[in-house]
């Protein structure tokens, strides 16, 4: 440290706060495996979405008024009466379905190459949490424009916790702070929305990476590269996440920053999946949309809970769609990481579980018919099938052999 | 895991059988372009607007002005032939207040049984075919309060406010039955019984001309997010090609 500091600013700063041994520990001398391949931007482009909200949302926060009366045409007004407002906006809303997007990927990458496996269970148990978060923060900030699907959906998705036995409707009337969605409920989502979950966010993304960086980064080929280090304990598969990984990402970002542009600048309603054409009708509470359907990104989860009959266990499937992620680690009880060496049953699991995923997604979407029902329960089947399946099939799997050091 | 993708794919490309659709019984269904560069529809739009449906209707999330500098209306010409509307003293609205109109919303659910709905965004959450439909499929009904009925949207509480230039039509209905054996009434045509001022291809470019306002005003920034979005992808496409030399540079020596 004492010969470091000697001089300069950064001497200075070192001397009192540790920037370079920050900025080595997880930047310049923290070594990534080298082999990281496609699916390992989207950890970077969730950070970037992450700031792109943040940012945006703080201008949108200027102009906007979460006042029943006054909310909806406050987003209208920031559209078109504040300069640059339409972009600010649009950024916002693409974003929260560009994050699901980045997030989602980012998960099956995990799935893909076993990144939850011993000994990275509590880089995926705060990643769990960060999604739970996420789906938090989408779900309050969807309210905030006070349209029509904003409306009904958070009413249709707050009345499931009155199927909750004994304490249901109580829960309920705690959530909305008042009989039906109203002023009240708006108020306290824009609080949570802008302040309270963004801080658990925020919080959650930082203890993620500090795990990571902790335990180091897993591979397409799930070996461990700190079990083959040089003479200065430096992993040789592995090289400086800065500079080699810090300008490899920032090609994703401009590729990611391209496809995000066609959207906000070409196609920000995406066809109504990410801006939906009900939502342009000011929230009236006397008139149910015909169809109520949640922004795709909740969609897999809400075709769970409509193809479960009884109100309440569709709930309880619907929750636990999502809490059977978090045990992920200890149902998993393989030894090998990486799909190249997995057993080729382990193949088509997680196959199924993308059908499955995208199909729910789909039926989620769109009105029941019976038919759509057959199929929503097929696939919330196969969900759960690929849990239950794995945990069998990793007993006793039949593995490739795993190389030594990365190939 | 190029077979699963292929089973993938496959088993996605058959998710679309699951999409029928009840098969709508709107009658008429034809679908338009608006044309964002041909300013002189929307103004001729915008003038149908103010004289037919602002009686009613506002726009109050727009403004007389940025209409306007938009569609290349100069104050003068906004204050003669556009701005009808007064504040309670009698004096004409300004260029630069919302396009609000004086109805109050107790008043219009006594007369129309429900409030007339601000138009501002109709356009984006019905479309702009829907809406060059609707408009063009008022038919005489005595059964209804008006004496008039929708093609498109049955039952629909608004009286038909452009029977002057469009005249009274009847509509040509045939019975036909579902496939699960139902009946139903369905419109498959309509012939003017009494004349308007407009014969039927001028009212029908009076109706695209006033959806194109419409769609027009529900994003009136559409023109200007397309052209910055053009600069933004095509200076994305520079710099994509420096940070991959960047990145290619960096790489070199890894192997």
């Amino acid at each position: 440290m004492t010969d470091k500091s000697s001089n300069g600013l950064i001497g200075w700063i070192d001397a009192r706060f540790p920037l370079t041994k920050m900025f080595e520990e997880h930047l310049s001398k923290y070594y990534a495996p080298k082999n990281f391949n496609f699916w390992y931007f989207f950890g970077s482009l969730a950070l970037l979405v992450l700031v792109l909200q943040i940012v945006t949302g703080i201008f949108l926060t200027m102009h906007y008024n979460p006042d029943g009366e006054m909310a909806f045409a406050s987003v209208e007004y920031i559209a078109r009466d504040v300069d640059w407002g339409w972009l600010i906006r649009y950024l916002h809303s693409t974003g929260s379905s560009a994050f699901f997007i980045v997030v989602y990927l980012h998960m099956f990458r995990g799935l893909m190459y076993g990144s939850y496996q011993k000994p990275r269970e509590l880089i995926w148990l705060f990643g769990m949490f960060i999604f739970l978060a996420l789906m938090a923060e989408a779900f309050m900030g969807y309210l905030l424009p006070w349209g029509q699907m904003s409306y009904w959906g958070a009413q249709v998705i707050i009345s499931l916790f009155g199927a909750i036995p004994v304490v249901g409707d109580e829960l309920t009337l705690w959530i909305r702070g008042d009989f039906v969605i109203s002023g009240a409920t708006l108020n306290r989502f824009f609080a949570l929305h802008v302040v309270a979950v963004p801080l658990v966010l925020l919080m959650l993304v930082v203890m993620h990476i500090i795990a990571l960086h902790e335990v180091g980064s897993n591979n397409p080929d799930g070996v461990e590269i700190k079990k083959n280090k040089d003479a200065n304990g430096i992993p040789l598969d592995g090289i400086p996440f800065h500079p080699y990984y810090s300008v490899k990402d920032l090609v994703g970002v401009v590729v990611f920053l391209i496809l995000f542009s066609a959207v906000v600048f070409f196609a920000p309603e995406m066809g109504g999946y990410f801006l939906e054409y009900a939502n342009f009708i000011p929230a009236n509470p006397f008139k149910t949309p015909e169809h109520i359907a949640p922004v795709w990104y909740f969609t897999p989860f809400y075709a769970i809970l409509r193809a479960v009959p009884d109100k309440l266990v569709g709930v309880i499937a619907m929750f636990a769609a999502i809490a059977v992620l978090f045990v992920l680690p200890w149902i998993d009880r393989g030894k090998v990481h990486s799909i190249r060496y997995r057993a080729s049953s382990f193949k088509w699991l997680l196959v199924m579980l993308v059908v499955s995923f995208i199909g729910l997604g789909y039926l989620g979407a769109v009105p029941t018919t019976d038919a759509r029902i057959f199929f929503a329960r097929l696939f919330s089947i196969g969900y759960f099938a690929f849990f239950v399946g794995i945990w069998w099939i990793s007993k006793n799997e039949n593995t490739k052999p795993v190389p030594e050091r990365i190939q | 895991m190029k077979k699963g993708l292929i089973i993938v794919a496959a088993a996605l490309s058959l998710l679309p059988v699951l999409g029928w659709a009840a098969v709508g019984a709107t009658y008429p269904n034809d679908d338009i372009d608006v044309n964002w560069d041909d300013k002189a529809s929307m103004q001729r739009g915008a003038r149908t607007f103010v004289n037919y449906c602002m009686g009613c209707h506002a726009v109050a999330y727009s403004r007389y002005d940025r209409v306007g500098q938009d569609l290349g209306i100069s104050d003068e010409q906004l204050l003669e032939n556009l701005i009808f509307t007064t504040n309670k003293q009698g004096e004409q609205t300004k260029v630069g207040q919302l396009m609000t109109i004086n109805m109050n919303a107790e008043y219009a659910e006594q007369a129309f049984g429900i409030a007339p709905p601000d138009l501002s965004l109709i356009a984006r959450s019905r479309g702009v075919d829907w809406l060059y439909n609707y408009l063009r499929g008022f038919y005489i009904d005595e059964t209804r309060p008006f004496g008039m009925n929708n093609g498109v949207f049955s039952n629909v509480g608004m009286p038909h406010a452009l029977t002057d230039l469009q005249g009274l039509q009847a509509a040509k209905k045939v019975t036909k039955t579902d496939s699960e054996g139902k009946e139903h009434e369905v419109i498959v045509g309509y012939e003017i019984v009494k004349p308007g001022s407009q014969s039927k291809s001028e009212y029908d470019q009076t109706v695209y001309d006033l959806v194109a306002f419409l769609d027009y005003v529900s994003e009136p920034y559409r023109q200007t997010r397309q052209n910055v979005g053009t600069g933004v992808i095509i200076f994305l496409f520079f710099f994509l090609i420096l940070t991959y030399l960047l990145k290619k540079e960096y790489w070199k020596d890894i192997h």
